[in-house]
């Protein structure tokens, strides 16, 4: 599992949004010629990463908002980031 | 009685802007007969086109042509396609497209650009695109798209005369900035199967090239995404062409008609509705074209009773009706048709007859 450190700002890359569409039943990660359905975790998570928020911050946010434990919760969100840095859906400023 | 189909949820909007291209590819998949400048919808028409596809389900537009940069309204286009929130993929053969424009069109709101190329060597691919001078401007345009940050793809159509350069062209693709190449084997429609002979590789070609991909896979892996065409002619089993037959995606000509793919156009007797005269979702619900080949009911042996035949559905019409003469025959490519020995005979004929260039 890769490492993100807590002061990095995760952010989606040009060419990578997330959108939301009613008749495929929810949220998308949209990308040059592919498409990944992001269930509603994923999708709280992604509506945070704007390049403006830390990891740190997003976790802070996510374990008040959902009122959860934030062990359980940074491992999630790096469990998420880490796999989408590897197929170059997410940047880490 | 069969159960109604139920009707899925479109991914993917082919969206024509124009027929109207400076270059003469001869292996263009734009239909023989090309819609004219004077019947193109305009820009208000696309723009409910592209709501009415978000409603739908689509979730990204490929702005295609023809060169779609031909259209002057082309940056508005693009906005209203990021104001239907789909994901907006220009394609285009980056000639006639000048770097003001394309900032105009990031500024507006474009996701992705995909530019074609037609061959490393500089001399061969300006014999392919039939201009002298295109290969010099899209390795100019490129840079332009990386330097706005904008993702590129390069695709290279890949047939007789540049299949030994796939090395060569991926190496292209990487110096340019792209982070994906397709490597699209020509797919015989239109104008490509008009000049079939002097396009087609032969097997060895192709089964060199199919291996040359997998090791500049390996090579460059976490560098650039390399995506193949297969060239179905050599295949043992058909593509799934367009993923099923009013499926997944919908395609919308220059002049209005909305095609369940891009030749659909060459089988007789299909019924194509028209979006100045319908809404996007009852043509795709219930217009005649679309209703014709989804599902599996409209199957005859081998498909009919295939166990692949929810996984390929039984090939390309087109194809069926080109090559078997029967558009509910199985794809002739696939081993199991008892015409596929046609095919064969067909990709044995072999000739470097000069091309036949499309002119717009």
């Amino acid at each position: 599992m890769s490492e993100i450190a807590d002061s990095a700002l995760p952010r989606l890359p040009r060419g990578v949004r997330l959108t939301h569409n009613e008749a495929q039943g929810g949220w998308l990660l949209l990308a040059p010629e592919r498409v990944f359905k992001a269930d509603a975790v994923s999708a709280e998570i992604l509506k945070r990463c704007t390049g403006e928020a830390t990891l740190a911050a997003i976790v802070d946010d996510l374990a008040k908002t959902f009122n959860a434990p934030r062990e359980r919760i940074h491992s999630d969100v790096v469990k998420l980031l880490g796999g989408l840095v590897e197929k170059k859906l997410l940047e880490l400023a | 009685m069969n159960a109604p189909v139920p009707i899925p949820a479109p991914l993917g909007l082919l969206a024509e802007l124009t027929h109207r291209c400076p270059l003469g590819c001869p292996y263009c998949s734009n239909p023989l007969a090309l819609d004219s400048r004077a019947d193109e919808i305009d820009t208000a028409t696309w723009a409910r086109v592209f709501k009415e596809a978000a409603a739908l389900g689509v979730l990204q537009v490929h702005l295609s042509g023809g060169e779609p940069a031909a259209r002057r309204d082309l940056a508005d286009i693009v906005k209203a396609a990021r104001e239907a929130n789909l994901y907006s993929n220009l394609i285009t053969s980056a000639v006639g497209l000048t770097p003001q424009t394309l900032a105009a069109l990031a500024e507006a709101g474009l996701d992705h650009v995909q530019i074609s190329i037609q061959d490393s060597e500089e001399k061969s691919a300006d014999h392919i695109a039939g201009y002298d001078g295109a290969s010099a401007r899209k390795r100019s345009l490129a840079a332009e798209v990386v330097k706005l940050g904008l993702p590129l793809t390069v695709n290279m159509v890949v047939h007789r005369a540049n299949i030994a350069r796939i090395e060569p062209m991926v190496e292209l693709a990487l110096s340019l900035g792209a982070a994906r190449v397709e490597i699209a084997h020509v797919q015989y429609y239109g104008w490509a199967l008009k000049n079939r002979a002097a396009l087609m590789p032969s097997r060895e070609q192709v089964e060199r090239a199919v291996r040359e991909v997998e090791a500049l896979r390996a090579k460059h892996r976490g560098r650039i995404v390399i995506d193949a065409v297969v060239p179905d002619y050599y295949a043992r089993f058909p593509k799934p062409c367009v993923g099923g037959w009013g499926r997944r995606s919908l395609n919308v000509t220059p002049a209005g008609r909305v095609l369940p793919c891009h030749a659909a156009e060459v089988i007789p007797g299909l019924e194509f509705w028209n979006v100045r005269e319908h809404s996007l979702a009852e043509i795709w619900r219930a217009s005649p074209a679309f209703m014709a080949f989804r599902g599996t009911d409209w199957m005859q042996e081998p498909c009919k009773s295939c166990e692949r035949r929810e996984q390929d559905f039984g090939g390309c019409r087109c194809q069926a009706f080109l090559i078997a003469g029967d558009a509910r025959a199985a794809d002739p490519v696939c081993h199991l048709s008892p015409q596929h020995g046609l095919v064969e005979r067909l990709a044995a004929v072999r000739h470097d007859a000069p091309y036949s260039y499309r002119h717009s």
